[in-house]
């Protein structure tokens, strides 16, 4: 058994990276994500990394690309609006082929939104990071112990593919404080770089270059092979719980925060004999598209989207699924309102009962 | 001795504005890429004094410290 | 009897720069310093964007090309993480000055134990010949056509001036690249900042004058010229803190 601590998922992050192997933080304050870099302002250096608070988002994510290239597990972390000051480096770190960890404890939006939490970020995580056509795998973990196995496993994706990974979650998960296992801490060598790093600490004694500019045949041929990388990830790499889906007529599809909500409305509806159940995304890139595609939808006479944003924004990639073959609908809070048992509940049994309006 | 390596030269003529004897003169002939290129006129002249070969950009000029 | 050998440092052949470059002057030049100090293995080039990026074809030592402007925020992680390599940014006037304002003065604030090479050749070379915020009042640009005006574009940033104002800086320096002294100058200059860094004495700084014949529509010499009775009038070259010395 490991050692367990009573932790915000926050904070199981911040611990979860440094047992990971994270020894380079730089990151800007905002809320609701500021236990992270508290915590590792004072956690990296009792392990021999180095922490930054940088001077905006837009330097931090630049300084990771920095110690990423040196072969250092580097993260950062922000909230919606410092994701969007992110974005160029994150199309950076993928255009030069760098691993990373990057972590949205997401908020209410558009613009500066709210500070309480919301799903809002689901587009801005799964279909542009940033500009030129990349992916990040998405992680969305719906406890703090999740959030810490993702995070602890997070750079192992992130250096397999060279590729950053990106762990969203929002202000609610990101605050709840619950009881965390926490994994054993992996032993980081000085020679332990990876041989395409820039680091000489491998005993390289060639010239080493990364950049993330290119010409013309070998920027299409990179492209190709992310686009290769990206079916990997379809096949292999996919994450779904699926709860009392079996025989269920109504399939809630939710992810993070919304589907400890929804899984609570499913086990009450099914006291009542109501047959729901439950779809949740961990990854949603890649999207568990699977999961849907293949229900019966003989049986199955409703998809309901929850989500702590409005309007839904996971919807279209449900829909591309379902192919028309049932009703859609969704339900959710949104800028900064939170879901709570009996809206979630309530709005189901309209749909279920009332045949609630399609969208 | 001074060695001029015609293909790296630009003919930006920098070697022979700071040349201190004025013994560098643009040639005729053009490199490769189109370029005129200098050269010594006078070697006898020359002070081994390098100047030419710090201006130039493309560090087309070497010095050797022994004539060859 | 001087010898000059062409440093190992920068590619065979001919640079990305345009004939009579000072970009290319100065890049070898850092070459130069780099391989007397027996620093050609453990150095580490930020490249960063604009004419400055020709150097990804031409430097032929590690390096790390970098988004426009960040390149002291990708040194401050480089260096962080591997204290021991020689880590130098290379930035031009537009990158550093204008879009990357932000990260220079807090990288040089901090006291980030790199140093930063600023070519400082008053355009943006690369997009076509741009006003930058270093343009000289007066100066023709594509996009000051009838010169800089002062009234609504303010007057060219002294960057050695600035940011020896704060504490951290180890040593800032300025240097004009259009004479053979200037150069054997900035070359010293180079060389102190490098020192300074392996011996983690703190952030350095380098300026250097450059030119851009292109865009400046002038011949290769007569830049040097105009550098001489415009350029360095206003951008004053010299020593503008040197902690060591200060003592």
């Amino acid at each position: 058994m490991g050692e367990k601590r009573f932790m915000k998922g926050n904070e199981a992050i911040a611990e979860a990276a440094v047992r990971g192997g994270c020894r380079f933080f730089a990151g800007y304050p905002i809320t609701p994500q500021n236990e992270i870099p508290e915590y590792l302002s004072w956690r990296l250096p009792e392990v021999g990394g180095s922490f930054v608070q940088g001077e905006s988002e837009i330097a931090s994510v630049n300084m990771v690309y920095g110690a990423s290239a040196m072969g250092t597990r580097a993260m950062t972390s922000s909230s919606g609006p410092g994701i969007s000051l992110k974005a160029e480096g994150i199309s950076y770190l993928a255009a030069a082929m760098l691993p990373a960890l990057i972590v949205n404890i997401s908020r209410g939006g558009p613009g500066l939104g709210s500070i309480q939490p919301a799903q809002s970020d689901y587009l801005q995580a799964t279909k542009a990071l940033g500009h030129g056509g990349f992916h990040a795998m998405v992680f969305a973990p719906n406890s703090a112990q999740e959030a810490c196995d993702i995070v602890y496993e997070s750079f192992e994706y992130a250096e397999r593919d060279r590729n950053p990974v990106l762990v969203l979650m929002d202000g609610c998960l990101g605050n709840i404080m619950e009881e965390v296992e926490l994994p054993e801490m992996k032993e980081i060598k000085y020679e332990d770089v990876p041989e395409w790093s820039l680091s000489r600490r491998n005993g390289r004694d060639y010239q080493g270059n990364i950049t993330p500019i290119y010409t013309e045949p070998i920027l299409e041929g990179l492209n190709a092979m992310a686009g290769e990388m990206y079916k990997d990830w379809e096949e292999n790499d996919v994450k779904v719980e699926e709860f009392m889906v079996d025989d269920a007529e109504y399939v809630i599809v939710a992810y993070g925060i919304a589907s400890r909500v929804s899984k609570e409305a499913v086990i009450n509806l099914r006291e009542k004999g109501i047959k729901v159940g439950l779809i949740r995304p961990i990854t949603l890139f890649p999207f568990p598209k699977k999961s849907i595609k293949n229900l019966d939808y003989n049986r199955v006479k409703g998809i309901i989207d929850i989500e702590m944003t409005i309007p839904a924004q996971m919807r279209d990639d449900i829909e591309l699924q379902v192919m028309g073959r049932c009703p859609v609908y969704e339900y959710g809070r949104s800028g900064g309102c939170l879901l709570d048992d009996d809206g979630v509940r309530e709005a189901i049994e309209n749909i279920v009962c009332g045949g609630g309006e399609n969208g | 001795m001074l060695r001029i390596n015609p293909i790296l030269c630009k003919s930006c003529g920098y070697c022979i504005k700071f040349c201190p004897k004025q013994i560098l003169n643009m040639g005729s002939e053009r490199n490769k890429r189109g370029f005129f290129y200098p050269s010594l006129t006078d070697s006898d002249k020359c002070l081994s004094c390098a100047i030419c070969a710090s201006v130039c950009p493309e560090g087309a000029i070497e010095l050797n410290g022994e004539d060859e | 009897m001087a010898e000059y050998k062409r440093p190992k440092l920068i590619a065979d052949s001919p640079s990305g720069y345009c004939p009579g470059c000072l970009h290319s002057l100065a890049t070898k030049l850092i070459a130069e310093v780099i391989e007397e100090m027996g620093q050609a293995d453990n150095s580490l080039n930020v490249i960063s964007v604009g004419c400055s990026a020709l150097n990804i074809l031409y430097w032929g030592g590690d390096f790390l090309s970098v988004a426009h402007g960040r390149a002291p925020a990708a040194a401050t992680g480089i260096k962080r993480s591997n204290p021991e390599r020689l880590v130098f940014a290379y930035q031009g006037d537009g990158d550093l000055a204008a879009i990357g304002l932000a990260e220079i003065i807090s990288a040089a604030n901090r006291g980030e134990h790199f140093t930063v090479i600023f070519a400082n050749n008053q355009t943006y070379g690369m997009t076509g010949g741009q006003m930058a915020p270093t343009t000289l009042i007066g100066q023709k640009t594509t996009t000051s056509v009838y010169g800089r005006d002062p009234e609504t574009t303010g007057y060219p940033f002294k960057m050695c001036e600035l940011i020896s104002q704060l504490e951290a800086p180890a040593y800032v320096a300025r240097f004009a690249l259009n004479s053979p002294k200037g150069i054997m100058d900035a070359k010293k200059g180079i060389r102190k900042a490098f020192e300074y860094q392996m011996a983690d004495k703190g952030f350095t700084f380098v300026e250097l004058l450059t030119n851009c014949p292109t865009n400046w529509k002038m011949t290769p010499l007569q830049t040097l010229d105009y550098m001489n009775t415009n350029t360095i009038p206003y951008f004053k070259p010299g020593v503008y803190k040197d902690k060591e010395a200060d003592k």
